[in-house]
């Protein structure tokens, strides 16, 4: 496989293997945690590397799990204490957990290949460099770290989808149904700090933020179903996975750095263009709505004032203006939109009602 | 009074939070088979009294059983409803899947709903009048039909104890009327609900036991016998002028109403 070809597998792989936790998250309204767990795993991984000496050992990994779950547990015990809000207490930790890394690294591990910019940006175009041998093949270690994290993740999600569905959506149920929500949170969370130390070698962790949560707020404006969230959140990922390599193949930029614009750019789109929950349709149902309430105003006007004795008066196009206190141009788009759904007649300047029209205006004050 | 079988026995209950006591020695005995309404003021620990007896909170002291035994060992056995509002409507999902949740106590971890599991979350989904809802996403639900979806979720479990929080809240009457209808059903089944209700005006029309609560357990019975102007004053401070003639007073003994008994 050609070292092009290579890089774009790790992105997607990587991708993939973000926004699949990533969607617990957005629908947790815990996205900062992943920026704060991204971040301090950096420390469970210095301590890690002080203790065996070794940045090659997989216990860098059991480092970091631990320092993610240890990051979650001092939030939610500095919350609990209701002296901070949530935000705040990420606030709090996070920077405190980390600056101690950047501390830790650039006193003491200086030489080591662990530096400051590696880990916000992280390397993909050099991936390809490092390789590991796996079951006879010959596969670049981030790829082989990060397929096995996918595969967990999708293990985990696939074993445990009804619980994890469970407890977001009604935690106090899932617990009196005996699912521990305390457990399946940290079993989450623990597989977020996991995600985040495998992408962050690989990506940085600037990315490891973009991929977890933007795929899934993107995804979130597009489905009604759990189950399609995490499939499409995947798809975008990938999709901005490759869509930003080649733009940075294109504009020879930093890959990580393209793939993050990249979710941010399908996300813009999609918060414009969405189907349902988009800006655009928001704003043209706002529209629709507005003419056919204007036009039920009109109809229960006419009704109104059809056995009246002035119903001639009332009833004159020209007089809508100064009954209704409607613009004349507008005034007159309600009645031709009116007219074109048979909802009134004109004759000679005075309007109508027909049958459906009354029949309109029962339905709209019944409901 | 045949004898009967407690349904639910919480003895010396106290709870707090933090250093605020929320719950003060509560007793409660609760027999099997009857239309419990648990009312209260605002802040009366009437929630949390629910929560303590589902395992979710945990108390300072006391002792809860569940047909004699912890509530661990009983889940199967209760089902719950929470107040409307605890939960995120925005959720990606659609009626039907809400009330399938209800099933996930009986499956266990990781088996996964099926068929059976379906057709009975739509009869449930029958029974409360939502069956052409079945595949409406969730946001898209008016207060009411949220209710019923909840009330749905809860049959499903199929359970001997139901415990509902405020499940008439921002529901119109004939909403309220289908929901009681339904609870009564239940009790005439030999079920056991527990509500936490409102208002005061149609306790006696719906329940035939009540408990009322204040941080303390003011009273528990019969409605015939507990729901008293003097117990309310109790539960509600001085303001319950206009409650004197929902209540039962000693004075005018044909409003004493016996809640008709289903069961
Ligand atoms: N998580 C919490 N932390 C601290 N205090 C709490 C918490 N939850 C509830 N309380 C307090 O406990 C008391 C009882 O609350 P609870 O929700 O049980 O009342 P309630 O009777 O259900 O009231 P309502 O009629 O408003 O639903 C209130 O004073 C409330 O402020
Ligand atoms: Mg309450």
């Amino acid at each position: 496989m050609s070292v092009q070809l290579e890089v774009q597998l790790i992105a997607v792989v990587v991708a993939v293997a973000c926004a699949l936790p990533g969607v617990f998250l957005v629908l947790r309204g815990m996205a900062m945690m992943s920026d704060a767990i991204s971040h301090t795993v950096l420390l469970g991984i210095v301590l890690a590397f002080f203790l065996v000496g070794d940045l090659d050992s997989p216990l860098l990994i059991v480092g970091a799990a631990l320092m993610g779950v240890l990051t979650v547990t001092l939030v939610e015990l500095l919350n609990q204490t209701q002296l901070v809000k949530q935000d705040a207490a990420i606030g709090l930790v996070f920077p405190a957990l980390f600056s101690v890394a950047v501390i830790l690294i650039s006193r003491f591990a200086r030489g080591v290949h662990l530096d400051v910019d590696a880990v916000l940006l992280g390397e993909l175009a050099f991936a390809p460099f490092d390789r590991v041998q796996f079951w006879g093949l010959d596969v670049p270690i981030a790829l082989a770290v990060m397929g096995g994290i996918l595969v967990l993740n999708g293990l985990f999600i696939g074993l445990f989808y009804k619980e994890l569905k469970l407890a977001t959506f009604d935690p106090a149920l899932a617990a009196a149904l005996g699912f521990s929500p305390v457990l399946l949170h940290y079993g989450l969370m623990t597989l977020v700090s996991v995600t985040a130390v495998g992408a962050f070698d690989a990506v940085g962790s600037v990315l490891v933020v973009a991929l977890m949560i933007t795929p899934p707020a993107t995804a979130y404006l597009l489905t009604n179903r759990l189950s399609h969230m995490l499939g499409l959140s995947a798809v975008i990922g990938a999709g901005s996975a490759l869509a930003g390599y080649w733009l940075a193949r294109l504009l020879d930029a930093n890959i990580a750095g393209s793939m993050a614009t990249m979710t941010g750019a399908i996300f813009l789109v999609t918060f414009l263009l969405a189907p349902e929950r988009g800006i655009v349709a928001i704003l043209r149902r706002r529209q629709r709505q507005r003419w056919e309430f204007a036009q039920a105003a009109l109809t229960i006007h006419l009704l109104h004032h059809e056995d009246s004795p002035q119903a001639d008066e009332e009833c004159r196009v020209d007089h809508l203006g100064e009954h209704l206190r409607w613009q004349r141009p507008f005034a007159d788009e309600v009645v031709r939109l009116a007219r074109r759904h048979g909802l009134v007649t004109q004759d000679n300047g005075r309007l109508y009602l027909t049958d459906k029209g009354r029949q309109t205006v029962q339905d709209a004050i019944v409901r | 009074m045949t004898e009967r079988r407690f349904a639910i026995e919480v003895e010396d209950l106290t709870l707090a939070y933090q250093d605020k006591p929320v719950l003060w020695d509560i007793d409660l005995h609760v027999p099997e088979g009857i239309l419990m309404a648990i009312v209260g003021p605002n802040g009366a620990g009437k929630t949390t009294l629910i929560k303590t007896i589902l395992g979710l909170l945990k108390p300072a002291a006391g002792r809860i059983t569940i047909y004699g035994k912890p509530f661990v060992a009983q889940r199967k056995l209760v089902a719950y409803v929470p107040q409307r509002g605890s939960v995120d409507w925005d959720f990606p999902t659609n009626v039907l899947d809400v009330v399938m949740m209800g099933r996930y106590g009986r499956l266990g971890w990781v088996k996964w709903p099926g068929r059976e599991d379906r057709e009975l979350a739509m009869e449930a989904l029958r029974k409360v009048g939502m069956a052409n809802f079945a595949h409406r996403q969730i946001s898209q639900l008016s207060g009411g039909q949220q209710q019923r979806t909840f009330l749905a979720r809860a049959l499903v479990q199929d359970a001997q104890i139901y415990f509902m929080d405020e499940p008439f809240q921002g529901v119109d009457a004939t909403t309220e009327r289908a929901i009681i209808q339904l609870l009564k059903e239940l009790r005439a089944a030999g079920k056991t609900v527990v509500v936490v209700h409102h208002d005061l005006q149609t306790v006696s029309e719906y329940f035939d036991w009540v408990t009322l609560l204040n941080v303390r357990r003011i009273a528990s019975g019969p409605v015939s016998q507990v729901f008293t102007e003097e117990n309310l004053r109790l539960t509600y401070g001085g303001k319950v002028a206009f409650l004197s003639k929902t209540a039962v007073s000693q004075s005018t003994p044909d409003t004493l109403q016996p809640a008709s008994s289903g069961g």
